[in-house]
């Protein structure tokens, strides 16, 4: 890679141990992947780690070292969601002792860390950080050093930024460098599709399912779908955003797919079209049956395979204001079709604090209150991750969820008449 | 009976040992989290979706493996094993490592010393020979040799 006089300054320890040992790690990511230069990010950052695990002690070391040093990111960043809410996400003694004493001891000493090194504000933990509400929002063509699959995948698709799948920790020493090693999902050739994805279904497919199935097939490679803007239009509408936010997070957890395009739709395929697709393409069908298939491969993890769920969590992402007024709206219609007055399960409704507190002002949600439903900003899967709550039969609408939890996933419908009583699993 | 195999070598080291092998993408995080959240002295992998490796031992073997898939919080999982000293002590690639793998190597090797090995590009013909129990000998110059 070649270096400016600056950045071979820093390298060479003009700026201090710490942050030569930083740009080495970056230089020598770039070098795997043949990058010929640094590019400077251009918009705030994106953390994916968000959780005081004592366990990841290296996280810890390092950010104290660079704390110790006196160093910054170049702009603010926001953080994926925090792993404890005890007001809204009831926990016994015993779940309580695990995740503050056990779990997540470091919880605090971390957000004070990220506090000292950029990050934005209180409230800006969530791993949808792209929605209005909470406001970090990158312009096309915005050069991002961002981690958390889900709002890559989004970042890089909907919006139009450019940013690899960058792991954790990379995306702290991008941020501090303000600047990222120049391959792949940022370069145009990098951006080219390698799938065609015919989408063939007779009705909308679940967002959730047709984004695991793509993501199972092409892995990380870069699938331009076909006919799915019969069902979502050819307009970025608050619905379709919602939509491609859950699809691209099934597609970046089931495999590894960091950008996505949908003709017709998305930024880049409106304004390229068929131009982004590479010679030579694979192809893909995916029609009733093939989302089917893929539905019923899913392993159910529960000890008691019939067991009656205790807990529901749906929005893994984080619901859009949208989509929180929506299931809302389908609790509480729900209910009064059925007759019941509360939940028949206990169910968390997530979304991001910023979203959360413009929902609060609402008679809606007063009214969903009502129903026992709890509203909040909590990781569901950092959630999960105690031993004592990954053993419980929990229901998700979330692929991301499901992949990486013991939790049952079931389609919107589905799980919306587990809610509200209409139908017994 | 011996297999030769080249690739590149993106951390590099000289060893022998067993194969476990993968022949789907490795879900970093749901193979290695439940063991490092349990502080183990081994990782078992708990990927239920991957039934190759699933509750194999992987600590100290050689993991071959097309690439790494999954959440981005990857490449730390992969420090963190490390820092730990219960990683793979090699993680094989068929494919060109992606970029949460090739961070998780690059981390543990600058920022926890660990002498974890990568070898990438070694082809689809590896993991169709290479079998989980295989014997292998890596050398430093990213030859990769099965023996059986």
């Amino acid at each position: 890679m070649k270096l400016t006089k600056e950045e071979q300054e820093i390298l060479n320890g003009a700026q201090g141990e710490t942050k030569a040992k930083i740009l080495k790690t970056l230089v020598e990511f770039g070098d795997v992947f043949g990058a010929e230069k640094l590019v400077p990010v251009t918009h705030d950052g994106h953390l994916v780690t968000s959780f005081g695990i004592g366990l990841i002690k290296p996280l810890f070391r390092i950010m104290d070292e660079i704390i110790d040093a006196g160093i910054k990111t170049k702009y603010p960043f926001t953080v994926d969601p925090r792993p404890i809410d005890y007001k809204n996400v009831k926990c016994g003694l015993l779940d309580k002792l695990i995740f503050s004493k056990i779990m997540y001891s470091q919880q605090k000493r971390y957000e004070e860390q990220l506090q000292k090194i950029g990050l934005k504000n209180v409230n800006g933990f969530t791993c949808t950080c792209y929605m209005d509400e909470v406001g970090n929002i990158p312009k096309y063509g915005d050069v991002l050093s961002w981690a958390e699959s889900s709002a890559v995948v989004y970042a890089n698709s909907v919006l139009g930024a450019r940013c690899n799948r960058n792991s954790g920790m990379l995306d702290i020493f991008g941020a501090i460098i303000g600047k990222v090693p120049y391959f792949g999902l940022l370069t145009d050739e990098g951006r080219k599709a390698d799938w065609i994805i015919e989408v063939k279904t007779t009705k909308k497919p679940e967002a959730q399912i047709l984004g695991s199935a793509i993501g199972l097939k092409v892995m990380e490679d870069v699938p331009y779908v076909k006919g799915l803007d019969k069902f979502l239009g050819t307009e970025l509408t608050d619905d379709a955003k919602s939509y491609l936010k859950d699809f691209g997070a099934a597609t970046a957890s089931n495999g590894a797919v960091g950008l996505y395009h949908i003709e017709n739709l998305t930024p880049e395929a409106k304004k390229l079209g068929n131009k982004l697709i590479k010679q030579n393409v694979k192809t893909y069908v995916i029609d009733d049956e093939e989302l089917e298939r893929v539905y019923k491969s899913y392993p159910v993890l529960w000890k008691n395979k019939e067991a009656k769920p205790k807990l529901c969590f749906i929005g893994c992402p984080h619901l859009s204001y949208n989509q929180l007024v929506n299931w809302a709206e389908n609790i509480i219609n729900g209910l009064n079709e059925t007759g019941n007055k509360k939940v028949k399960v206990r169910t968390i409704l997530t979304t991001s604090p910023d979203v959360r507190n413009k929902f609060e002002q609402t008679e809606l949600y007063k009214k969903l209150m009502k129903t026992g439903a709890k509203v909040s900003s909590i990781c569901p899967l950092m959630y999960t991750n105690n031993p004592l709550a990954g053993k419980k039969p929990i229901i998700t609408s979330s692929n991301k969820l499901r992949t990486y939890s013991s939790s049952k996933y079931l389609k919107d419908e589905e799980i919306l008449n587990v809610i509200i009583g209409k139908e017994a699993k | 009976m011996e297999k030769k195999f080249v690739g590149r070598v993106v951390g590099g080291g000289n060893l022998i040992g067993e194969a476990v092998v993968s022949h789907q993408g490795v879900n970093t995080l749901a193979t290695f989290q439940k063991s490092a959240l349990k502080n183990a002295k081994q990782v078992f992998s708990s990927d239920q979706n991957n039934p190759d490796i699933y509750k194999l031992n992987l600590t100290g073997k050689i993991l071959c493996l097309p690439k790494t898939i999954g959440s981005t919080t990857g490449g730390l999982v992969i420090q963190t094993i490390c820092s730990m000293g219960i990683n793979p002590s090699a993680m094989l690639f068929s494919e060109e490592i992606d970029s949460l793998a090739c961070s998780g190597i690059i981390l543990a090797r600058n920022w926890e010393n660990s002498k974890i090995i990568a070898i990438d590009k070694l082809g689809e013909e590896f993991l169709n020979y290479v079998k989980t129990g295989d014997k292998i000998e890596i050398k430093e110059d990213g030859t990769v040799i099965v023996i059986r």
